[in-house]
């Protein structure tokens, strides 16, 4: 019974976007995280790429989907950096495959919930990326777990209005 | 099957990430340049996104271009009236370093060490970041077409900034010094301490690793110790902003450093592209301008040091005789003619402790105290101490006392004016004494030295 009702949820509720959208937001995000600090140094402490991970994966509602956003976008992040390739990749499409289930059960539109999930989907995010710098690279590097928690804080609160201007690209039925 | 196929395809997705992780931290050396097939997704990522950054940085440029070069010159002129002046304070404080630096070199010969001096650098813009603070690093709009190559130093005028890590085409990335993985050799100027410089988790550079000094204060300056083969040595890294217990590694310390160079907001920056043990002649032909400008500077100057020391000389107040002003204009023109030679000025009230007061060790008789003629008490104030001493009152005006007479212990009266208040007239020199040499005020005339007064006011 439940798997019906996600499955006719999912049916009703799935949102769908231009290819140009889909291929040029990502792009245009990564774009602007790393123009952006040159001329603002602090602005390094959003994620949008991650963001737009989570929008497109709550709105397709498909794992699948979800999984593959994450992975592409980030180790398209991955490439920018000096860190090895796929450090962001595996963070980002274990949350994009989560945020896409999620998005089957809850309403993904209010943005109380959207608050919470990027919250919550920021935070797993570095736990993830520093599980892999510390346990898999063995790289010994400092965690500071104040500035972690502030950078999901800042990222939901921002997030709640990035999804509102995401909202406006798409296609009304 | 269809049941677990989002979780399959989620799994094959991180097993192939896995692995190629794997890959890439197999290789020998994990922070050298990068395996080719990793390389060329970077390349393509970087191709993706520096076109858009390098039109975005080169429209900001002209408009800034066409702003300060043909709108606001205002202050140019005074701008550059005030950089002529600080050149030419450059100059002169470079001849009189120019010295040490000699010295240093010739000592550095004697151990066969190797100086690097920064021959040429390539002037680079920014035009982009990691955009993220778990990875800091630049992107500059210079590659391998004009001559870079991984591992070279990047700096501004005012402190290193990093190296070159990933050099492409037409574009290379910059590791920052305040990356967790970077790495730079550095010595703490005054204390003379060496440690290994690498950013922290808040992207603050630090030296890690340090056993506990209590000479390391706040305020010390760090510069490159060129250990590292990467920073010439010498280069300013920043200053000490504090000194942090490292809790990982206890008793170790960590000096958080804050940079020389604006990190925040760079735009400009140098890549050294060669560096030599000879010395550029360019540099060399400044040293010599810089030494003959500050040598014709001090011998001008010789005068004016004098004259600041023994401030009785330019007395004001003083009463000119002719005769006497062409004696002294006469002795200063044989003075500013031969270099003069610096000499502590005479002590205005000597006393036992000034130079040349202390008779020879061969005058002086075992178990007597030594009484030179000049401190001794005029007899009618012997008379009065001893008449004090012996509980007797001492007679009221019994005439003014010789700064010998001074009681130990006891200071100035108030009444009494401070030389340096009311300065005297000063005798005009012997034309045959050099014109440093100045005459000491007669003792009868000279208050007493106060207790505490170290000696003449300067």
């Amino acid at each position: 019974m439940a798997i019906s009702a996600s499955a006719a949820r999912r049916e009703l509720d799935v949102q769908r976007y231009p290819l140009l959208v889909v291929v040029l937001v990502p792009l245009l995000a990564i774009f602007v995280q790393a123009l952006i600090p040159r001329f603002v140094p602090r602005f390094d402490i959003l994620d949008l790429p991650l963001l737009v991970t989570i929008y497109f994966a709550v709105g397709w509602r498909n794992p699948i989907a979800g999984t593959v956003t994450g992975a592409v976008i980030g180790l398209i992040q991955d490439a920018l950096t000096s860190r090895p390739l796929g450090i962001n990749g595996i963070s980002q499409c274990v949350v994009g495959f989560l945020a896409a289930s999620l998005g089957v059960k809850i309403d993904v539109e209010n943005p109380g919930t959207r608050l919470l999930i990027n919250f919550a989907f920021t935070l797993l995010n570095i736990v993830i990326y520093l599980f892999i710098m510390h346990h898999m690279l063995a790289q010994n590097l400092g965690t500071n777990w104040l500035h972690e928690v502030i950078k999901a804080v800042i990222n939901s609160i921002v997030g709640v209005f990035f999804f509102d201007i995401l909202d406006r690209v798409r296609p009304r039925d | 099957m269809s049941r677990y196929k989002n979780i399959l395809f989620l799994v094959t997705v991180l097993v192939v990430q896995i692995i190629g992780l794997a890959v890439q931290i197999r290789r020998p050396n994990p922070t050298s340049a990068d395996a080719p097939a990793v390389r060329l997704i970077r390349y393509w990522a970087i191709g993706l996104m520096s076109p858009p950054e390098k039109v975005i940085h080169g429209s900001g440029t002209g408009l800034r271009g066409l702003w300060s070069n043909y709108l606001d010159l205002r202050h140019v002129r005074q701008q550059n009236q005030d950089l002529r002046e600080q050149v030419g304070r450059l100059q002169l404080e470079q001849a009189t370093l120019l010295e040490d630096a000699r010295q240093g070199q010739r000592l550095q010969q004697l151990l066969a060490f190797k100086e690097h001096y920064i021959y040429s650098t390539v002037p680079t813009q920014v035009i982009g970041t990691s955009g993220t603070d778990q990875s800091r690093v630049l992107y500059i709009d210079k590659g391998a077409k004009d001559g870079l190559k991984p591992d070279m130093a990047v700096i501004t005028p005012d402190g290193i900034v990093g190296k070159l890590k990933d050099v492409f085409a037409h574009t290379s990335q910059v590791l920052v010094i305040s990356d967790q993985t970077s790495g730079a050799g550095v010595l703490l100027e005054s204390t003379r301490l060496r440690g290994v410089l690498r950013g922290n988790a808040l992207g603050q550079p630090q030296i890690i690793n340090m056993l506990p000094d209590d000479r390391v204060k706040p305020g010390e300056r760090v510069i490159t110790s060129g250990g590292d083969q990467i920073y010439p040595r010498g280069l300013p890294v920043g200053v000490v902003d504090r000194v942090v217990a490292d809790t990982q590694n206890p008793p170790y310390l960590d000096i958080i450093i804050k940079p020389a160079a604006n990190l925040g907001h760079l735009d400009e920056l140098l890549v050294i592209t060669r560096a030599s043990d000879h010395m550029p002649e360019k540099e060399k032909q400044d040293l010599v301008q810089s030494a003959a400008e500050g040598a014709a500077v001090s011998q001008r100057r010789a005068s004016d040091i004098l004259a600041e020391r023994l401030p009785g000389l330019n007395d004001p107040n003083a009463v000119v005789d002719p005769k006497q002003g062409q004696q002294h204009s006469d002795a200063a023109a044989a003075a500013a003619a031969v270099p003069p030679k610096l000499h502590p000025p005479p002590a205005l009230h000597a006393d036992h402790y000034s130079p040349d007061a202390t008779p020879p060790a061969n005058a002086l008789t075992p178990g007597h105290a030594i009484v030179d003629p000049r401190y001794a008490p005029e007899p009618g104030v012997q008379a009065q101490v001893r008449n004090t001493a012996d509980g007797k009152p001492a007679a009221a005006g019994t005439g003014a006392r010789s700064p010998g007479a001074a009681v130990p212990g006891q200071g100035a009266s108030p009444g009494t004016p401070h030389p340096a208040a009311k300065p005297k007239a000063p005798k005009a020199p012997p034309t045959d004494q050099p014109a440093e040499a100045a005459p000491a005020p007669e003792p009868s005339t000279a208050p007493p030295a106060s207790a505490g007064d170290g000696g003449p006011p300067r």
